[in-house]
């Protein structure tokens, strides 16, 4: 299908970017990548009045590491991380979740950024940066907030982003050698949407995700306590009970498949 | 309208074009540029496949007024290209191709995969593949032929 019509700004900065949000008439969407947004409103499932396009915009593609954190420019492509752009545990981390997202051909334009804004449920980032832990940070008319990762994505395509805000990057915590990650998704075919994701990443201290819910990714709280307790598995029978204790909706199937995604995801973290 | 200014297979181009046209359609229907083909139209079989910046992108979800200022190859692009040129021969040779909807895509992605990962082992290659359906040859003559044009690029 073809997308409905709509309004296109190009942006050369993210005065100009955050000057067309407030001014714009309707719904107006930003687009980076619009890896996402593209064949959403292909499909007519979205329909934009106005589209502000952040392609040009400088400065938002950076990866800097300072001090204990690295800080990810909302622009930065999948191919990018994929190929090795972020330093350290954390870019090994996720380099190896870039590789299972789509395809390369969709990984050359789709943006981190995009992807966590976007907030659907079945992508890949929502859940692996939750993960992470760190914090969004994002621009607004009165300059620049921060928000936790944690917390940030409400429901499916719903985050905290404000109608006249952009994200524009994440600070993300620059793990330690011997921090351990592992992350694991359930699909039929390799870089399809997600069916099931599981995402453990032990830094500091345990957090374990389970993804590509209903609705939110959201920590499993008791995998993280034994985790913490020096546990190095976690069988798919107790991931059952820790996820059912989160009464995500699941049904049978459901849960069995998530919960086979977690344990896997900590069997990755220790092999 | 707005406009557009890009360069396709080498030549300038200039237009007006609606923001909704996606980059497919104005290859296609304002180039007339009709090898690449439009199968799915939201990103998941790949036939669509051309460069951008030397980069294999979807043309069928990327907008074309996003492409002003870049560089497109599509597949008649590709007649001077050492790659590509191995590439024809192989596919001809393996059979890798029957019906040849899925063929331009597949060859933009065949490049990419030759000239990126000159390591790729036929596990890899078939993963690099997932983004480009072919439901006629079953991906052996897809796989072989790309497997022959990395050997014979590591000689």
């Amino acid at each position: 299908m073809k997308s409905a019509k709509f309004d296109h700004q190009r942006t050369a900065s993210l005065e100009d970017a955050l000057a067309a949000l407030g001014s714009a008439d309707g719904e107006a969407r930003i687009m980076g990548g619009g890896q996402s947004l593209g064949p959403m409103m292909n499909l007519r499932l979205a329909q934009p009045d106005l589209l502000i396009d952040i392609s040009r915009v400088g400065g938002l593609d950076g990866i800097e590491v300072a001090g204990d954190t690295v800080r990810i420019g909302a622009r930065v492509t999948h191919a990018r991380i994929e190929d090795g752009a972020v330093p350290g545990a954390t870019g090994a981390y996720m380099q190896f979740v870039a590789c299972g997202i789509s395809y390369r051909s969709v990984r050359n334009r789709g943006t981190i950024g995009g992807s966590v804004a976007h907030a659907d449920p079945s992508a890949d980032w929502p859940s692996a940066l939750l993960a992470l832990g760190g914090d969004v940070i994002i621009a607004g008319q009165d300059g620049e907030r921060r928000t936790p990762l944690d917390g940030f994505q409400i429901g499916p395509f719903a985050t905290g982003l404000g109608f006249e805000e952009i994200l524009t990057g994440f600070e993300l915590p620059a793990l330690g050698d011997g921090a351990k990650c592992g992350y694991y998704k359930v699909n039929r075919k390799p870089g399809e949407f997600a069916d099931a994701i599981g995402a453990v990443v032990i830094g500091s201290s345990p957090r374990a995700v389970c993804g590509a819910t209903e609705a939110a990714p959201f920590r499993v709280t008791a995998a993280e306590d034994k985790l913490a307790a020096g546990a190095t598995e976690i069988s798919v029978a107790d991931a059952r009970d820790m996820i059912a204790a989160h009464d995500p909706g699941f049904d049978d199937y459901d849960l069995q498949i998530h919960a086979v995604a977690l344990s896997r995801a900590v069997g990755r973290a220790f092999a | 309208m707005t406009e557009l200014t890009l360069k396709i297979n080498g030549e300038d181009v200039t237009a007006d074009v609606e923001p909704r046209l996606s980059l497919a359609d104005f290859i296609r229907d304002h180039r007339r540029l009709t090898g690449t083909h439009l199968g799915c139209e939201h990103g998941v079989c790949g036939a669509c496949t051309v460069l951008m910046n030397g980069e294999p992108v979807r043309s069928c979800i990327t907008f074309a007024v996003v492409a002003d200022g870049t560089e497109i190859t599509t597949i008649e692009g590709f007649d001077d290209d050492d790659p590509m040129a191995q590439l024809r021969q192989a596919f001809h040779e393996n059979h890798a191709l029957q019906c040849g909807y899925c063929t331009p895509g597949m060859l933009v992605a065949a490049r990419d995969i030759v000239t990126r990962l000159p390591d790729a082992d036929e596990d890899r290659v078939r993963l690099e593949l997932a983004g480009n359906l072919c439901r006629c040859t079953g991906y052996v003559g897809i796989v072989n032929a790309i497997l022959s044009v990395i050997e014979k690029r590591r000689a």
